[in-house]
């Protein structure tokens, strides 16, 4: 399209036109010699390692494919500016709420104070319409992050950005050039009603079930299947809770077609910072022709995978690095129940598209998401448990630094409690809570008496780990596709052995679109109880069909996927259906921290839990003996870490 | 000393984890404490207003109308079922109605319990009569998807009957339905004023086949037919009413 005939058209569409220009500028189609880093906003001040920025939270009409819309924006555009820190900044950042309503702005995977975190009624009150709240913390990390409103719906209107932080040292990796790339998922519906008509009928946006017509084609699954599924009044078409019949599917603020573009230098590498910000898409990714080096999960560094394809959990950010040839390259997203996609573009040249590659069938649950085949998962089980390389590491790891740390600080503490403690750690995974070494996978493990009442449709027999699986629709077509046991961290760590372990059951009930933690919702149980400096493992097993995407606030989970102590450390983490996976957590940080799945109707609904830390001596006794009816675990009776 | 934890963590690797504050916020008043208004749609109340049923038998005379639906709205476990269904002669302006007012309460995963009271009515030449009955029943759905609701009645007079009444969504495609339909009413005693026999009363059956311009609104074509039995039948025809019945119909389902 010419310019002329560009501006004709505008002219015919009017204000239709100007509306559609929501997009920030950082997230235009780039020149052919552009900057080799997307513009990040413009600090109001910049000095001496102070960084402020101005953020105004507003209501902004915008427009796709000729419908109209309201979006809650980040200085006027979906999504908000870049913002950009180098490790070792202090960041002001004033939120200016237009609304006239509360506001909030969470900044996803970074260590603050908790009064910094910014989720309304946990760690503060909220931006209360028409004021203005000043976040102040320092920049204590790297990596590729975003940030978010915690308040309402407001993150399904748009209100999200994306926040890179510069290591201060080198790039363990070479590139060129980078782009951010946000996906995310937009309905011209109010969510209030989205979220109604899930409630009067679950699979309401589900125009992907099967079919007499498609039962008779051989679409699918066989009539035996069906039946063996309509038995348990389970559906294996129930991937995505909202789909393509509402969403539309943005990358980087924009529709698929023609979509955002990102232009490159023949020869470069480019760095593709991907986050998806979206309220419940899960996305897989991939660019067509190119294979992709994984080298930042969640903003931590990873050794180089290579892959061709990798899902995105709602709230993840994966980096990689691509060495594109001299020809377009078509960036595809598709969401995990194929129902659409966001689309960009990849290419040396302005104008150039790549073809736009085929949608896949969409895919469909089998029963191992309901943790129901039994013969097989015995095996891979004890495959798993077996081929664990960091196993043995991890424990020993863990051994070393609990000897270590008994040394260098234990020493002119409590003689007694801490040659108790000592002995403890000294044998990790043998210690009284009889828990296994550090960075080692969870076993296959039978689903205990507790059902979770009937806010829970159905348990899943046994449970086990599934960090090695692609997940549904992926990894049965050829592709390479990363999995969370690629993971490993760039940098081996010592890993202290859990002092006790917490088992959280994700439930819910689809038929009536209920969402909760061990069958509770939030208002109904709000507290997890954490106790400062212990060394926690949190079990998650999820006892539903759907994927969850965990979130833990304030604090670092780290991911065992059986890579010992080097073991992925992960903000967010992807919980498949009748999966049981564990995550140390250093327990390090004071105060009520939000923990919840990233799914925002499923968190909304309940699936939502404040992880509550406080000192030992903060506790009252009745709550710690209800916590520990055993005793308490080792660490507890530690002067130092009681009194930090 | 956490402080001196992390920094020793930093020494160790260079991607070492950061740590937050040490300045503890206050500690929250448990169970005062109450966090979580981001999360509070799990206490909303939600509703659900149905027209399952909403139809005319055009081919029939006297132009048989007839529909069937309910309002209901509260949380997951706790909610209040309106009821109504109806059917008459157009032509003569006359037929029956019921409405039930029923408390509902989550009992298993897939069903509810709901106990309340039902009004029968009989309106047309002779003005409009009315008999009020306490109801009990389940509704949910059964294993492979059926939709099941079991009822039990007793009226003010002591007279006791059930109904049972189970229906199926049977995809043709994504938005083409086909619904087939039963209703069985059965009585332990016969009262004679409302033309209820002793034992087994009717069956009747359904077949709509309707299509979801929107999942909200389905118009559809159906054929209905309706057998009675016993008492019931010999009350029916001395009313000069058909002891059975085929009816094609048009009509529209309905929901917000
Ligand atoms: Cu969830």
């Amino acid at each position: 399209m010419d310019r002329r005939h560009f501006i004709r058209n505008a002219s015919a569409f009017g204000a239709l036109a100007g509306l559609s220009a929501l997009t920030p500028a950082w997230a235009r189609t780039g020149l052919a010699h552009g900057p080799l880093r997307q513009p990040g906003l413009v600090p109001t001040v910049k000095r001496d390692g102070l960084v402020e920025y101005d953020i105004t939270i507003d209501r902004t009409r915008l427009a796709f494919g000729g419908r109209t819309g309201t979006a809650v924006t980040m200085n006027g555009t979906v999504p908000g500016p870049l913002l950009r820190f180098t490790e070792g900044d202090e960041a002001v950042i004033r939120v200016h709420n237009r609304l006239d309503e509360m506001t909030s702005v969470h900044w996803h995977g970074l260590i603050l104070p908790n009064d910094q975190d910014g989720v309304p009624h946990v760690n503060f009150p909220g931006i209360a319409a028409r004021s203005t709240f000043e976040y102040r913390y320092p920049i204590r990390q790297f990596g590729t992050y975003w940030c978010h409103s915690h308040s309402a719906f407001q993150e399904q209107l748009g209100h999200y950005a994306a926040l890179v932080i510069d290591p201060a040292g080198p790039e363990p990796y070479a590139f060129d050039r980078e782009y951010v790339v946000v996906l995310s998922d937009w309905t011209f519906e109010d969510p209030h009603d989205v979220l109604a008509h899930l409630k009067k009928r679950a699979n309401y946006y589900n125009y992907q079930r099967q079919t007499v017509a498609g039962l008779l084609l051989g679409e699918g699954m066989s009539l035996g299947q069906r039946l063996d599924w309509d038995r348990m009044r389970m559906d294996p078409t129930d991937i995505a809770d909202i789909t393509g019949a509402t969403y539309t599917f943005l990358m980087n603020g924009q529709a698929p077609d023609p979509g955002w573009s990102g232009l490159f230098r023949p020869g470069e590498r480019v760095r593709l910072r991907f986050v998806n910000a979206s309220a419940l898409t899960f996305y897989d990714v991939r660019l067509p022709g190119l294979p992709m080096t994984v080298v930042q999960v969640n903003g931590q560094h990873v050794q180089p995978v290579e892959t061709d394809e990798f899902r995105i959990g709602i709230a993840e950010t994966y980096d990689v690095v691509v060495e594109p040839g001299d020809r377009a390259y078509t960036v595809f997203a598709e969401p995990m129940d194929r129902s659409g996609y966001a689309r960009g573009t990849l290419a040396p040249r302005a104008g150039m598209t790549a073809p736009v590659p085929e949608r896949r069938e969409r895919p469909s649950l089998t029963m191992m998401d309901m943790g129901m085949d039994h013969g097989e998962m015995g095996h891979e089980g004890m495959d798993m448990s077996g081929a664990a390389p960091g196993a043995a590491a991890g424990g020993m790891a863990g051994m070393d630094h609990g000897i270590d740390h008994a040394q260098t600080e234990g020493m002119d503490h409590s003689g007694m409690t801490m040659a108790a403690a000592g002995g403890e750690m000294a044998m990790p995974g043998q210690d009284r809570s009889g828990l296994r070494p550090p960075g080692t996978l969870p076993e296959v493990t039978m689903h205990g008496p507790d059902d979770h009442g009937i806010a829970n449709a159905m348990a899943p027999m046994q449970t086990r780990s599934r960090l090695h699986e692609p997940g549904v629709g992926l990894g049965n077509d050829g592709r390479r596709v990363l999995v969370y046991t690629d993971l490993r961290s760039l940098h081996p760590e010592p890993r202290r052995a859990p002092d006790r372990e917490v088992e959280l059951h994700l439930t819910g009930n689809m038929e009536r679109y209920m969402w909760g933690i061990d069958g509770k919702t939030y208002t109904e149980d709000p507290l997890i109880p954490l106790v400062y400096g212990e060394r926690l493992r949190l079990t998650m097993v999820n006892d539903t069909m759907m994927n969850h995407p965990m979130h833990l606030h304030g604090m670092w989970m780290e991911l065992e996927n059986g890579q010992g102590d080097h073991i992925p450390r992960v903000h967010t983490v992807v919980v498949k259906p009748a999966e049981r996976l564990s995550l140390l957590v250093e327990v390090d940080a004071l105060g009520p921290w939000a923990f919840h799945c990233h799914v925002l109707y499923h968190m909304d609904l309940g699936m939502f839990r404040v992880a509550m830390v406080q000192r030992p001596d903060d506790w009252d006794a009745e709550r710690l003996a209800e916590m520990y009816p055993q005793g308490l675990p080792p660490g507890f009776g530690r002067p130092d870490l009681a009194r930090g | 000393m956490l402080r001196s934890l992390a920094l020793a963590l930093l020494a160790l690797a260079a991607s070492a984890p950061v740590t937050a504050q040490d300045d503890p916020p206050p500690f929250p008043e448990y169970p005062d404490f109450r966090p979580g208004a981001v999360a509070a749609a799990d206490r909303d109340l939600y509703s659900l207003a149905l027209l399952d049923i909403f139809e005319v038998a055009p081919a029939a005379s006297g132009v048989p109308a007839r529909l069937e639906g309910f309002y209901r709205i509260g949380t997951d476990y706790n909610r209040l079922f309106v009821r109504a269904e109806g059917e008459g002669l157009i032509s003569e302006a006359e037929g029956e109605a019921e409405v039930q007012a029923l408390y509902s309460r989550l009992v298993t995963e897939y069903f509810e319990a709901q106990a309340g009271v039902r009004l029968d009515t009989e309106f047309g030449e002779g003005g409009l009569r009315a008999r009020p009955q306490l109801a009990v029943g389940l509704e949910g759905l059964a294993p492979y998807f059926f939709e099941v609701e079991p009822f039990l009645f007793l009226s003010y007079k002591g007279d006791l009957s059930a109904r049972f009444e189970g229906s199926y969504d049977l995809l043709i495609t994504q938005r083409l339905v086909l619904q087939p339909e039963a209703e069985v009413t059965v009585a332990l005693q016969e009262v004679e004023d409302w033309g209820v026999g002793t034992g087994l009363n009717a069956v009747e059956a359904g077949l709509r086949l309707r299509y979801e311009v929107e999942r909200e609104v389905a118009p559809y074509v159906g054929f209905s037919v309706l057998q009675r039995f016993g008492g019931a039948a010999d009350f029916a025809r001395a009313e000069g009413e058909p002891t059975s019945e085929g009816l094609f119909v048009v009509g529209v389902r309905l929901w917000r």
